[in-house]
């Protein structure tokens, strides 16, 4: 297990070095730049700015110099934040969207696994068309439009929750609701699918011929099976939902590090949009280990040698 | 068999329809007659080999049997409980007395357990007193009875052959000392070698352990080797039941007749000589069976007769009952 992990530590090293090469010449060649405004700034203010932030030099003098300071794990200044290190704004942000987004996906996976589960036994009952149709609901309503009806409806007629800001708890429960809620409905789905499969099996078969309970039948010999494609499909969701939401974020008003996406890459903000994107390669990377640790742990068939 | 002794299984008018081609909410659904009155008895000790063609009910009588399908009419008496009077806990509990073996003996087990999980759950809910140590006693006993190396414990399904599962399945049935077991198909996916072993096995396990046996299989040659009687299946009624060497050597039913002339014989002498009778065209749908005689449609000899009345189900002297208007 060890050698897994080490083995994949030193394989995403590659992996990294594309996406950043990659990111790092694409949003250059972006049209504009990130000293670029409405009133055009004086020639010698614009030389100035590029020297500082080493803009003038050629292309690979620059991602020389890039590459060295993520070794040192310093990912430069923000061009548009002027006070603050790209690390420092990910570490104020990642926090805060980390703490939303885990339980978030924690909630989902709860509740969208006891749904799917409960849909299978119930199969074309009207309990599984409920479930599923709210799932499809659940799918289908982006979170463009959610979010903003859950503030309307809890936050401004009912007033039970505030509808934005972030302090404490009151403050979380919205996004978090408007996080989880597609969740839930996807890995309903997938749990459902699955877990029909695994019922309809021969070894399901055995274990009622054998005389087990039905809730033995169910945790021990269906569930673990069933869940192979959830696991697969909340390695990536976790790491997707806990990096941050933009339009969750801008819509609550939460300073967490979504934002630094669109915002970065509009911006120009050539460091914070390579920072966002290296950050957020890292924990894809590290959520599909975690996944495949899973897998070895779910499935005996999957043997790491 | 002996008559005075009390039948460990008891099946009486055992029928079960299975609904299919429902075509919208408010059509009446068509029934599918998967079995329709089978009756039987099943003495301690013995085995029943049950046999037919693919599609005659074989598999659906042996689930019927366990209670593992809704039985749409009759009943099966077990031990004298009439297992359909039973509640679902109490039907579950008695699962302890009658266990089932699979055709395919991989995908019969649940391939994220190892062995030693596999054979002792049984066990683990039907004696609950039972220490850790004890089960994992009787799990290696169990495993040295079927011929499975002890040192597989640990070792998961898929990294064993075909044969070795069927032993696992096997193990996990006869752990907890069943009064019936029922074979459904237990051999017809393993090479014929490995079928001889396996069938040997169940046949010491008998002997050890006294269990009632019920052996399906659409293969006539292994099923004569293990059972002490056989029934004979067509579309799902019971066609011939006699014991193993009086249905051999006397078959009155044409389709009985037919089965056994299908079984190859390895002298090609013999071969030559032996008139084979085949049977034309497919076994009838069980959702429109024929008039009368199940079998009219195929049989050489049928007549105005077996279209008009279906033929009883009577002794014609030992033992030997056939379900024919003009039997041999």
């Amino acid at each position: 297990m060890l050698r897994l992990i080490l083995n994949r530590i030193l394989g995403a090293i590659p992996t990294l070095f594309v996406i950043i090469g990659i990111s790092f010449f694409m949003i250059r060649m972006a049209p504009g730049g990130p000293f670029d405004q409405e009133r055009q700034l004086p020639e010698e203010i614009i030389a100035n700015l590029n020297k500082v932030y080493h803009l003038d030099e050629p292309l690979y003098q620059q991602f020389g110099r890039y590459l060295w300071g993520i070794l040192q794990g310093d990912f430069g200044p923000s061009f548009q934040y002027k006070d603050h290190t790209v690390s420092e704004l990910i570490f104020q942000g990642f926090p805060v969207s980390l703490k939303i987004g885990g339980i978030a996906i924690v909630l989902a996976a709860i509740i969208g696994i006891f749904l799917g589960t409960i849909a299978a036994l119930r199969q074309n009952t009207r309990v599984d068309y409920l479930i599923m149709g709210f799932s499809m609901t659940g799918i289908t309503i982006p979170s463009f439009v959610m979010a903003p009806l859950l503030s309307l409806v809890i936050g401004v007629y009912l007033r039970l929750l505030p509808v934005g800001g972030w302090g404490d708890l009151k403050h979380m429960v919205l996004p978090i609701i408007a996080l989880t809620l597609p969740q839930i409905a996807y890995i309903a789905r997938l749990t459902r699918g699955s877990m029909i499969e695994v019922l309809r099996s021969n070894y399901i078969r055995t274990a009622k011929a054998k005389g087990l309970p039905e809730r033995v039948i169910l945790a021990r010999h269906a569930l673990r099976g069933a869940l192979l494609p959830v696991v697969s499909y909340l390695g990536p969701a976790t790491a997707g939902i806990i990096t941050g939401s933009v339009v969750i974020e801008k819509i609550f008003g939460i300073p967490g590090i979504g934002r630094f996406f669109v915002l970065g890459a509009l911006n120009r903000d050539y460091t914070l949009v390579m920072g966002v994107v290296v950050f957020y390669g890292i924990i894809i990377i590290l959520f599909n280990l975690i996944v495949d640790i899973l897998y070895g742990i779910l499935d005996p068939k999957v043997r790491y040698e | 068999m002996s008559s005075h002794l009390n039948p460990l299984l008891h099946v009486e008018n055992l029928s079960v329809d299975f609904e299919v081609g429902r075509k919208s909410l408010f059509s009446k659904p068509k029934l599918l007659h998967a079995i329709t009155d089978v009756s039987f008895n099943l003495m301690p000790g013995e085995t029943l080999g049950i046999v037919g063609e693919s599609g005659c009910g074989k598999s659906t009588l042996g689930r019927a049997i366990l209670n593992l399908v809704k039985i749409s009419g009759g009943k099966v008496v077990l031990d004298g409980v009439d297992l359909g009077a039973l509640s679902e806990t109490e039907l579950r509990k008695s699962r302890k007395d009658m266990q089932m073996i699979f055709q395919d003996p991989l995908a019969s087990l649940n391939p994220r357990l190892n062995i030693k999980q596999i054979i002792s759950e049984p066990l683990e809910i039907f004696f609950k007193e039972l220490s850790k140590a004890d089960i994992e006693k009787r799990v290696l006993e169990m495993m040295d009875v079927v011929g499975l190396s002890r040192s597989y414990i640990n070792r998961y399904p898929h990294e064993f052959s075909g044969g070795q599962c069927q032993r696992i399945g096997i193990a996990r049935a006869m752990i907890v000392r069943p009064k019936l077991l029922i074979c459904d198909e237990a051999v017809s996916a393993l090479d014929v070698s490995i079928q001889a072993q396996i069938v040997n096995l169940l046949m010491d396990l008998q002997k050890e352990f006294k269990t009632s046996i019920i052996f399906i299989s659409h293969n006539l040659s292994v099923v004569r080797h293990i059972s002490h009687r056989i029934l004979v299946l067509y579309l799902g009624r019971m066609a011939e039941l006699a014991e193993f060497s009086e249905l051999y050597n006397h078959a009155h039913h044409p389709y009985t007749r037919a089965l056994i002339s299908a079984v190859p014989t390895p002298d090609p002498k013999i071969s030559k000589e032996k008139k084979s009778t085949i049977l034309m065209g497919d076994i009838p749908s069980p959702i429109n069976p024929p008039s009368g005689c199940p079998f009219r449609t195929r049989c050489p000899k049928a007549q105005d007769l077996c279209a008009q009345v279906r033929p009883e189900f009577k002794d014609h002297g030992s033992n030997h009952f056939v379900a024919c208007h003009f039997p041999d």
